[in-house]
């Protein structure tokens, strides 16, 4: 048992966890403003993992290996994945956004499909797994008995900018407070001037790019990539967000790190319990607090 | 006007069975358009149950076909154990029967199961628990090797044929418009409609809600079983969430809350699918255009997006053939 909680599973955890977050970020605030599960989501995640994978196959005629090349994945992989979500957003969630609800649901689960089998179909891309590129050299170091590689550090930190620069964006900057009116009333927002469809379609972009980020730091940390990658960790952060509490982003990224570190530890455990545990966890949510940790009860509406 | 009439149901089943039994007699339809039949007539009882849960009670379920797999498990298990302990038992048609239901039965618990801590919550956490639920069962399918996990339960014993197939299907619909058109089925209408307003108004929403999905989960046990049963395997990857979301194309082609519009669309995308399928085998070994079958997706899911944008309310919106409508007594 004592090898189930050692440091160097919490570490795993925690890596696993940074990825979760920058997800689970973008399903949160989606749903915050719009009140959308976006499905798709998951896969946006996957088209960054291929953003980043195109992008080092296409740089590496001009660029250095290294360093520059891994941050022209980076951006690569967060433009690629926030302009599908634009175009999703633009074509498929916006024109049902005073529809019922149902319907934009299932247009997410038609998006989410068809990234999913367009990607697979497409002859230079195709249904079988890649081995993701090493974009950079792998460095070990050791700490006591646990092991951390330069890739541990690489994921936290690029997840902790990321979000280090979303919450000034979103508490210093108009655009976020207006992300802030609109999460909290969109018609009263919409009254005070504020453009709410442009700051739907900036949530978008950036939730999109968060999860192209979590897309090619997924592919530098477990070097395999594939059309259907993104659905259980899609599901998985989606869950998180829901055991922070769904629409709150603190709750999100705590619920990503406990949700990585539960993954961790139970796969350790046994590999089936791992797969179960984000579902466990789930059901446990539901039935003892559906807010979330974080979230807060709200009330309906006449 | 006391006449005794036969219902109109019964009569456009009974012209539906004879029609197709005559063209297989006659040998017209070969035993491919057979089982593409008998494959249409599974999906029809898929389709509408799942149309009972997202179409009628207005939730949204994603892992409809994880149902079915719980279904195609149970019964092939019962089924192969006893053809192996004794086949002269296997004989007798009600121990298959017996079977099937014990699936539909198991499918219906395990609903209960996933549907209660999800469905006492108003909005979509169904979806999410229904979708990882769908992923559950593959994982812990293909971990079974009692059942032969990523291989799948192979040798189940060939029971489905046409008429079975029928008869169950057949009494499906029965049973649904009769449900769905009594005042449980109101009730569940109204909680598509707005469900708040039909709390205050003594519908007991989480009650109708589990009802819905339990009853649909026992139909889709059903459908799995007879699935297994006539393809004489069950496979994981058989119930994925790509079988999911074919279902979920039929009932919102279909038409939300139209069990006319399911039934039409099960047919018309179980030979759509089969169509395709020839059309780019053709495309890929004759024309030589490499493509695979990954683009029978494709086309669903702009067809799936192209219906919630352009026609949410599906081919027959809530319309129902005159066959399907209970007529009212005049007093």
């Amino acid at each position: 048992m004592g090898s189930i909680f050692s440091l160097q599973q919490i570490i795993n955890g925690l890596q696993l966890g940074a990825i979760y977050a920058l997800i689970a970020l973008g399903y949160t605030m989606v749903y915050g403003i719009v009140r959308l599960i976006n499905f798709a989501h998951g896969d946006f995640f996957m088209v960054g993992a291929y953003a980043a994978y195109g992008a080092f196959y296409l740089f590496n005629f001009f660029l250095p290996q290294g360093n520059t090349m891994a941050f022209a994945a980076l951006i690569m992989a967060m433009l690629g994945s926030g302009a599908i979500a634009l175009i999703a957003n633009k074509f498929a969630y916006k024109p049902l956004r005073y529809k019922p609800r149902l319907s934009s649901l299932v247009t997410a689960i038609g998006v989410s499909m068809l990234l999913e089998y367009l990607f697979s179909a497409l002859p230079f891309i195709g249904p079988s797994p890649r081995g993701f590129p090493d974009l950079l050299a792998k460095h070990i170091y050791h700490i006591g008995p646990a092991e951390i590689s330069n890739y541990v550090v690489i994921d936290l930190s690029v997840a902790a900018v990321l979000m280090i620069g979303l919450t000034i964006l979103i508490q210093r900057t108009p655009m976020g407070r207006a992300m802030r009116a609109v999460s909290q009333d969109k018609d009263a927002a919409k009254l005070m001037g504020i453009d709410v469809e442009r700051v739907i379609s900036f949530t978008f972009l950036i939730g999109g790019s968060f999860a192209g980020a979590a897309g090619l730091l997924a592919g530098l940390t477990y070097p395999r990539i594939q059309p259907y990658m993104g659905i259980l960790p899609g599901l998985k952060a989606f869950i998180a967000a829901v055991l922070g509490g769904i629409g709150n982003i603190p709750g999100a990224v705590l619920g990503a790190f406990i949700m990585g570190l539960a993954e961790t530890f139970a796969t350790a455990f046994n590999s089936l319990l791992g797969e179960g545990i984000a579902f466990v966890i789930l059901i446990v949510v539901l039935l003892l607090r559906p807010n979330g940790i974080l979230g807060e009860k709200t009330a309906d509406k006449i | 006007m006391d006449k005794m009439k036969l219902p109109k149901l019964a009569i456009a089943g009974a012209i539906f069975y004879v029609i197709v039994q005559i063209l297989i007699v006659t040998g017209v339809l070969n035993g491919y358009f057979v089982v593409i039949i008998n494959r249409s007539m599974i999906f029809v009882i898929l389709a509408a149950t799942l149309n009972l849960i997202n179409g009628i009670t207005g939730q949204f379920s994603l892992g409809h076909m994880g149902f079915a797999a719980v279904g195609a498990y149970v019964s092939g298990t019962i089924t192969t154990l006893i053809f192996k302990l004794s086949p002269h038992v296997f004989t007798d048609n009600l121990i298959f029967i017996a079977a099937i239901i014990l699936g539909g039965c198991a499918a219906a618990v395990v609903g209960f199961l996933i549907g209660f801590p999800s469905l006492r919550l108003k909005g979509d956490y169904l979806a999410i628990v229904t979708l990882g639920f769908g992923e559950i069962i593959r994982t812990i399918l293909n971990n079974i090797d009692y059942v032969g996990g990523p291989r799948g339960l192979l040798g189940i014993p060939k029971f489905s044929d046409f008429t079975v197939i029928f008869l169950f299907t057949f009494f499906t619909i029965v049973l649904l418009r009769n449900l769905v058109q009594s005042s449980h089925g109101r009730a569940m209408l109204s909680i598509r409609e707005n469900e708040l307003a039909s709390e205050l108004s003594g519908v007991n929403t989480t009650h109708y809600k589990v009802l819905g999905f339990v009853v649909g989960a026992f139909f889709a046990g059903i459908a799995g079983g007879l699935l297994a049963h006539l393809l004489q395997i069950a496979h994981p990857t058989q119930y994925g969430f790509y079988a999911s979301s074919i279902l979920l194309i039929m009932v919102y082609a279909g038409g939300m809350g139209s069990l006319t519009g399911s039934i039409i669309a099960a047919f018309s995308l179980t030979f759509l699918t089969e169509g395709l399928r020839v059309g780019i085998d053709w495309l890929r070994d004759s024309v030589g255009i490499p493509i695979g079958t990954e683009w029978t997706m494709v086309i669903y899911a702009l067809l799936l997006i192209f219906i919630m944008l352009f026609k949410t309310e599906g081919f027959m919106g809530m319309r129902e053939s005159k066959v399907l409508i209970i007529e009212e007594k005049h007093v």
